[in-house]
Formats: structure tokens, C-alpha cells, sequence
């Protein structure tokens, strides 16, 4: 079933409390997929990058799992440095890494130089994108990784009932494009045709971490974008070229878009004013962060809205 | 923001369907304060004031565009609600006359048998779905697949409907004042739809009809009813009955029999 949820700020200045709003919003749809929650959290914009790493599954049994995680944290920042990264601070979680640096290079380089440390995932990578998924409900994870106090401009969220691949941090939501920085994607529903685009994807030079039908979504994104595609056009070539059932939320570093499928099998509740947009899964998600009665309606199948801060 | 309910050792949420008593009653009406009731208490005390303390006009206030509310109410009465509601709102229902002010989620009035349900705003896919008697009136948008498998009764909607309304419709009546999307009347076996705007599509075997003064008495009786004003000119559709083929043998059974 899973539930979705965006939040934009459209006047925002980057000092908006999107990480307690979206942690609410997640928990409120709880029901709908209680095996793990993630977040794609936008900071604002920086002068640095930001990047996510995951060193091991939450479901390792590992005896000498924190020595291994403390080695991976090390080759981490060792190669980092050698492929050029002017590395300002590191932060650890319990399973993760961040990682806030300078960089001139290639990030595609950047990023598969990290990920040739054995069990080591890019979960995301950008200027202002942040991407924490685990396992556990909403209010679990945020306090795992102290997202309440997260501000920032914009965040999707992602509460998920498995349906197709294992309950783990590698097939969580949200995706990051890779190798394209701050692009990031949630997803409700099912694909069809989800193995010929991954063979296509995987020929074109593109690598899957997981076996979520959700992850070619993102990536299938980012390539029509690198192709020169804006967001919108590259959402609406989806409808055509993705088969199955999905409303997905997909952001940017300043824009957030959804898209629903041609038999509009997935619900969304979409409520927009001149200062906020928020859409979720169910109504009941967007009254935690809009507490009145507001004016919502359905998004109709095939339809695709993008908006801008 | 509301009140949670208690979790058991495994986190699963433990049942409590006590009765809350806590409804303000002034003769034969009465008014639930919902905002900080669960869902379950919300429908425990609707039911209790209805069937045990014999009010017949309830106001329940500001319920937060929570899911199944109001469901399977079985008697006649007033229920208003005065907000949002979430997905399969007031289903089941059999004699209610239901208001909502807000709008409501998926499958509002599924299965109804009779009653009215008025939305004065925007419904979710799936309205009145299996619908079998009464009325639901959706002054806003719906969506996807309105009165999916309709059995009986009418569904009028003030906007725009989306696509696959009246999918496998087998009786009652739609009216739509507004556009409807593609697949109208995709494999209806029975029933009229009335539509005011454009049709982006006709599903398979839905076809054109010819107008009778039956149309123009129900369309206008309707109206009236919900203070809508003169009806505007409306295209009808019925089922061209292309699909019926309950009846054909099978070549086998064919030599059998003949």
C-alpha cells in the first residue's frame, strides 16, 4: 500500500521545521506501511555538499559490526580525500555516515569511489539533499537520526509496506538519482515493465542498489533529465514509458512534482496555497502540518504538477 | 493532535470500543466534539446516541478528515458533519440523511442501501462504489471510477469527473453537470448516465440515447429536491447491450441442444 507525502515552502528561506513536519506526516500515515519510513529532506541551499552513506543493513548480525562500520567510515574519507573531496565535517548515525565537503570534480567519480568500500551505499548525494531511511515507523527513525530539529526548504517522505522486495535500508524509499545530485523520488504502487527498463538503465552505464521496482523511477528520471529534459517533461514521458500503477512525488534542489499513473489507481490529496503545497497519500497527513479545514482535491490520472519555491 | 490509541506489547493497537458519553444532548439532537476522539470512540458514540438514546439529529464537529466515520448506520436520522472526511466515510449505510461540509476521501457512500449523502465539497475516487439505493449528491470534483458497479440509486455531481465513471454499472441513475474523463461507462451492463459538460471518451459499449419526457421528470424531480435550479441540457447514455452474451452456448453445448 506504502504512503507518500511532499512538502514545499514556496517562499521559504531554508529555516522551515520540514523534518518534525514530515516526520508527522509519515507517522500519521503509519497504517498504510509500518516496515520503514524514509525521508528526502532539503537543507537549502550551500556553498557544500552533503552526503549520505550507508555501512550496513539494519538487519546484519554482525558481531563485529562497529569495528567494520568504524573501517568503513575510515576507507570512506580516505578515498574521498584521494578523488579530491575537501572534506569539512563528518557526522555519524547509527548505521550511516555523513559526510559535508568541497568538491570540484566528477560526482559520479565521487560517489562510485565511495561505493567501492565493501557494503557501502550512497543513499544520497547533493547540495542541499538529504536522504535517511531505516526501519521502524516515522517517529522511530527521526528520533533515531534527530530529524526533529531538521530545517530546511522542502521534503518527501515515504512510509512503506514491502510488496515486491525485502524489508531492508537498501530497498527503502526515497531514491537518489544517482549519479545526479539532489534529485530524489517516492513512490506507491507497482511497475510492470520494471525488469526491461532496468536492463535498459543497467546498459546505459547506470547502477541499482536494490530490487525495488521504485528505484528506476528515480533513475529513469535523472536520465531523461541528463538527456536536457526539465522535470516535468521527463514526468510526463514517464506516463508513456512506465507501466503499471504509481503516484510518485519526485524533488529537485527548487522544485517538487508529482505524477499519477493513467488508471489513477493510487490515491492523492493535494492542497496548495501561495505559501505551501502539500500532498500525501491520505488527507489526514496533511492535517498534521495544516491543522483546519482546508480545501483539498484528487489529483486526476496522467496528471503531472511540478512547483517551483 | 487527537488522542492515540493504546498500543499492546507487539505495538499493535489494542481494542477499545467503550463508549465515550461525552456528546452534549438537547432533545432529540445532539453534538460529538470529535477533534480529540479516536475514530472507533467517534463511531461508538454515534452509534449509542442513535440507537440508545433515540436522537435523531447529530452534528459531529470538526472530525479531521479521518477514515470510516459514520459507517453502517442503519436507521433513519440527521448526521452532520462539519469538516473533512477521509476514504470509505458513511458506507454501509442504510436511512441516514448525511451533510458533510468538507470534502471526503475515497469511496464516500460505498454500498448504500438508502439515505442521502450530501458532499459540499470535493469526493475522492470511487464515489458512492456498489452504491444499491438513495442519493449521493458531491457538489465539487470526484474522481476516478464514480459509482463502480452501481447497483442502484443516483449519484449527482456538480464538477468534473474522472475517468472509468459508472465502470460495470448495473443500475440507478449518474448525473454530472460537469467533464467527464475517459472510459465513460466502460462495460455497463444497466443504468442512465447524464452528463452536462464534455465526455473526453465513451467506454466500450456505452452509447447515446434518446431523450423522453421520463428523463426530463427525473432530472428536474432531482433538482428541486437539492435546490440546484433548472437543470442544464444534458446528453444521455445508456448500455448498448453489445456485452450480453450470458445466454450464447458454447459451439459444444451448441450441437447438444439444437
Amino acid at each position: 500500500m506504502c504512503g507518500i507525502a511532499g512538502i514545499i515552502y514556496r517562499n521559504g528561506g531554508g529555516q522551515e521545521q520540514v523534518g518534525r513536519d514530515m516526520t508527522r506526516m509519515l507517522q500519521a500515515m503509519k497504517h498504510r506501511g509500518p516496515d520503514s519510513t524514509g525521508f528526502a529532506l532539503y537543507r537549502g541551499a550551500g556553498d557544500t555538499y552533503v552526503m549520505h552513506v550507508k555501512l550496513s543493513e539494519s538487519t546484519e548480525h554482525d558481531p563485529d559490526l562497529e569495528r567494520r562500520m568504524q573501517r568503513q567510515r575510515g576507507e570512506v574519507e580516505t578515498r574521498m580525500r584521494a578523488a579530491g573531496a575537501r572534506i569539512e565535517e563528518i557526522k555519524e548515525a547509527p548505521r550511516t555516515m555523513t559526510v559535508i565537503f568541497d568538491f570540484d570534480g566528477d560526482l559520479r567519480t565521487l560517489a562510485d569511489a565511495v561505493e567501492r568500500v565493501r557494503r557501502t551505499e550512497v543513499l544520497s548525494l547533493g547540495r542541499s539533499l538529504e536522504i535517511v531511511k531505516d526501519l521502524g515507523d516515522a517517529n522511530t527513525v527521526a528520533g533515531e537520526y534527530g530529524l526533529g530539529a531538521f530545517t530546511g526548504t522542502h521534503a518527501i517522505g515515504h512510509a512503506r509496506m514491502a510488496t515486491e522486495s525485502d524489508v531492508d535500508i537498501a530497498n527503502a524509499h526515497p531514491y537518489w538519482a544517482y549519479p545526479f545530485p539532489d534529485v530524489a523520488v517516492v513512490h506507491n504502487g507497482q511497475l510492470t515493465n520494471f525488469h526491461d527498463w532496468r536492463r535498459r538503465l543497467t546498459r546505459a552505464g547506470h547502477r541499482f542498489h536494490s530490487d525495488c521496482d521504485s528505484e528506476i523511477i528515480a533513475v529513469y528520471l535523472a536520465e531523461q533529465m541528463s538527456r536536457g529534459r526539465s522535470l516535468e517533461e521527463a514526468m510526463h514521458q514517464s506516463l508513456q514509458d512506465l507501466d503499471g500503477v504509481f503516484t510518485y512525488i519526485c524533488v529537485t534542489e527548487d522544485s517538487l512534482g508529482v505524477a499519477k499513473d493513467e488508471l489513477g489507481a493510487k490515491p492523492l490529496v493535494l492542497y496548495e496555497d501561495d505559501e505551501i503545497v502539500a500532498l500525501a497519500s491520505e488527507e489526514i497527513a496533511i492535517r498534521q502540518v495544516l491543522d483546519r479545514e482546508i480545501e483539498t482535491h484528487d489529483p486526476y490520472e496522467g496528471e503531472v504538477r511540478v512547483w517551483s519555491r | 493532535m487527537s488522542e492515540q490509541p493504546r498500543m499492546d506489547e507487539r505495538g499493535l493497537v489494542e481494542l477499545d470500543d467503550s463508549i465515550p458519553k461525552q456528546a452534549k444532548i438537547d432533545g432529540s439532537s445532539a453534538v460529538i466534539e470529535a477533534r480529540d476522539m479516536t475514530t472507533r470512540k467517534i463511531n461508538a458514540e454515534l452509534r449509542w446516541l442513535i440507537y440508545e438514546e433515540g436522537v435523531t439529529d447529530v452534528t459531529v464537529r470538526d472530525p479531521s478528515a479521518r477514515h470510516s466515520l459514520g459507517v453502517a448506520i442503519l436507521a433513519r436520522c440527521r448526521i452532520r458533519f462539519e469538516g473533512s472526511l477521509g476514504y470509505f466515510g458513511c458506507g454501509l449505510i442504510d436511512g441516514p440523511e448525511v451533510e458533510i461540509t468538507g470534502r471526503v476521501g475515497w469511496s464516500v457512500a460505498e454500498n448504500m442501501m438508502s439515505g442521502v449523502v450530501v458532499v459540499e465539497s470535493n469526493a475522492g475516487s470511487l464515489a458512492g462504489a456498489a452504491l444499491r439505493g438513495g442519493d449521493l449528491v458531491v457538489k465539487g470534483d470526484v474522481g476516478a471510477r464514480t459509482g463502480i458497479d452501481q447497483k442502484g440509486g443516483t449519484i449527482i455531481v456538480l464538477g468534473n469527473a474522472a475517468s472509468m465513471t459508472g465502470f460495470m454499472m448495473q443500475r440507478g441513475r449518474q448525473i454530472i453537470l460537469g467533464d467527464v474523463g475517459h472510459g465513460l461507462g466502460d462495460s455497463m451492463y444497466d443504468g442512465t448516465i447524464y452528463v452536462g459538460g464534455e465526455v473526453a471518451s465513451l467506454g466500450i459499449d456505452c452509447v447515446d440515447a434518446e431523450w423522453t419526457d421520463a428523463d426530463t421528470e427525473l432530472v428536474e424531480r432531482k433538482f428541486s429536491i437539492y435546490g440546484l435550479g433548472k437543470p442544464p441540457e444534458l446528453r444521455k447514455l445508456v448500455s448498448g447491450k453489445k456485452l450480453y452474451n450470458y445466454d450464447n452456448l458454447e459451439p459444444s453445448e451448441r450441437r447438444l441442444v439444437l
